[in-house]
């Protein structure tokens, strides 16, 4: 308790200085559009920002990949489309359907968006996060190399603990038997999920980006999954989706039942993916949302600002805490029910009786 | 919506991303991890059951050990009381050997003393038969030539002969 308190008192300068700063930054700016500022932050984008220095943005320039509608492929820095300008006939949209994304005209002079393969902020923190993901998992594995008989401690210590955690109590038991065919993948999802939702809770460089929150990510980790769900489906497995134990008018005449469960084998895996985008960026846009606050608040004066802010931050950092556990809560739900429903699939028709009479 | 519809080109990067992370890992890193692991979790159950092994020969070696030193112990006390009678023993073997040594030379002196004396006593007898012989020859002698300087001389050696045999 005393500790607690010491530390909120060493605070208080922060935050004052904070609000002086925060309120000489907002006289500058006289209209906010908080909608657009916070997804532009959960959005992805060409250049990854840092900074404002002297009222210019400090970012980084991310290269452009675009095969356009010709087939032929450009690359070029983004910072050539600064500004709405156009380079080599591509430009950002300002508006419509392809807000915020490059795009071309074509010969009628409709905005029609070019494959675009750029190393936007995402795929740049995607990159940053394989890369850490990599690098310590093999040096785990490098030090069992040189050194079989001691475990490791601290680092990677904590890694062993997850990877052996992850693969003992979630793997083995919920998938059976030949879990090991399935646990390099797993194992590899809750590391990349857990990597990125940690990382962007750092609001700097490398980390900051919107990764585990992006539907594209979560639907490719959703698919493989959907994918070892069914390719690996036994027998009994499928006789359950086709010809399930109900009453038979269930399924003949109108195949009602079989329906259901062809839909839940898409749910299934679809649900997943919903559930750690949706959780991801509903904290971003929180903590957001509580930092924009400190913002809004500055036109209803000095001690409504000054309160408001105060509240910002603590929630922010509250919820900010709460992130933390969520992103360790979301990558292990996401391994724990990938691997239940692919033990499911694999169950033999006997433990499935088994399991019923004792859940129920 | 941007928000919720998938991206190509981000879902291009994270298949080339995604697949090498995951070929890395489940090619060289869980593998290698988890067996290294497993081996480590062996070789530590083996190592407690070499332990528990190891514990109970000691046992058994400390209660054997025990056993032979009660054992040694025992047999030392029994050494030490045979060395001791056998000294006694050797000491007064010794004693009495002694003793009888010195009464057999003391016997032994003793004859050849008396042997020595007996001797002796034969010879002084023989001389003194030979001195009688003579005396009694020199007295013959003597008669004839004076009486009176006879009978002095017979004085004489009666005297002698007392005083000597005296």
């Amino acid at each position: 308790m005393k500790r607690s308190k010491k530390n909120i008192v060493r605070f208080f300068p922060i935050l004052i200085l904070l609000f002086f700063t925060t309120s000489a930054f907002a006289e500058e700016k006289e209209e906010l559009n908080i909608k657009e500022l916070i997804f532009e932050h959960l959005g992805d984008s060409y250049k990854w920002h840092f900074f404002e220095w002297n009222g210019k943005d400090v970012s980084l320039h991310l290269p452009v990949i675009l095969l356009d509608k010709n087939g032929g492929w450009h690359l070029f820095s983004s910072s050539r489309l600064e500004d709405n300008a156009v380079y080599e006939g591509f430009y950002i949209a300002n508006e419509g359907q392809n807000k915020s994304k490059i795009v071309e005209k074509d010969e009628t002079g409709a905005e029609i968006r070019p494959w675009n393969f750029s190393i936007t902020k995402n795929v740049l923190a995607l990159f940053i996060s394989v890369f850490i993901i990599s690098a310590s998992i093999m040096s785990l594995a490098k030090w069992y190399k040189n050194d079989k008989r001691n475990p490791p401690s601290g680092f990677l210590g904590f890694i062993e603990m997850i990877i052996l955690n992850i693969q003992d109590e979630v793997i083995k038991p919920s998938i059976g038997e030949d879990y090991k065919r399935f646990s390099p993948f797993l194992l590899t999802a809750f590391f990349f999920i857990l990597t990125n939702n940690l990382l962007g809770l750092i609001p700097i460089f490398p980390g900051g980006a919107n990764v585990t929150g992006n539907i594209t990510i979560t639907l490719f980790l959703s698919f493989i999954t959907f994918l070892l769900i069914n390719v690996n489906g036994n027998k009994h497995y499928w006789k359950e989706v086709f010809w399930p134990d109900v009453p038979t008018w269930l399924k003949v005449p109108f195949p009602l039942m079989p329906l259901i469960e062809i839909w839940g084998i898409i749910m299934k895996p679809a649900a997943l993916m919903i559930r750690l985008f949706a959780n991801v960026m509903a904290g971003h846009s929180m903590v957001l949302g509580l930092i924009s606050l400190i913002f809004v608040s500055v036109s209803m004066g000095v001690a409504a600002n000054i309160g408001m802010s105060t509240v910002a931050v603590l929630f922010s950092i509250f919820i900010s805490l709460l992130e933390v556990l969520v992103s360790v809560i979301q990558a292990y739900i996401f391994v724990l029910l990938s691997s239940v429903f692919i033990g499911m699939s694999r169950m033999k028709e006997k433990i499935k009786e088994e399991n019923y009479i004792e859940h129920h | 919506m941007s928000l919720l519809t998938p991206d190509l080109g981000l879902l291009f990067w994270m298949c080339v991303s995604f697949g090498i992370v995951f070929f890395i890992l489940a090619k060289f890193g869980f593998p290698a991890i988890l067996k290294a692991v497993d081996e480590r979790t062996e070789y530590i159950n083996k190592a407690l059951e070499e332990a528990e092994e190891a514990e109970r020969k000691l046992a058994t070696i400390n209660k054997q050990a025990e056993a032979i030193i009660g054992k040694a112990e025992e047999e030392r006390a029994k050494l030490l009381n045979e060395a001791g009678e056998l000294r006694n023993r050797i000491i007064s073997d010794a004693h009495e050997k002694a003793e009888a040594d010195i009464r057999i030379r003391l016997t032994k002196a003793r004859s050849e003393i008396e042997e020595v004396k007996q001797k002796a006593l034969t010879d002084i007898r023989g001389e003194i038969a030979d001195i009688s012989l003579k005396i009694a020859g020199k007295v013959v002698d003597e008669e004839l030539k004076n009486d009176k300087k006879q009978q002095e001389l017979i004085d004489h050696l009666l005297k002698e002969e007392i005083y000597y045999k005296s």
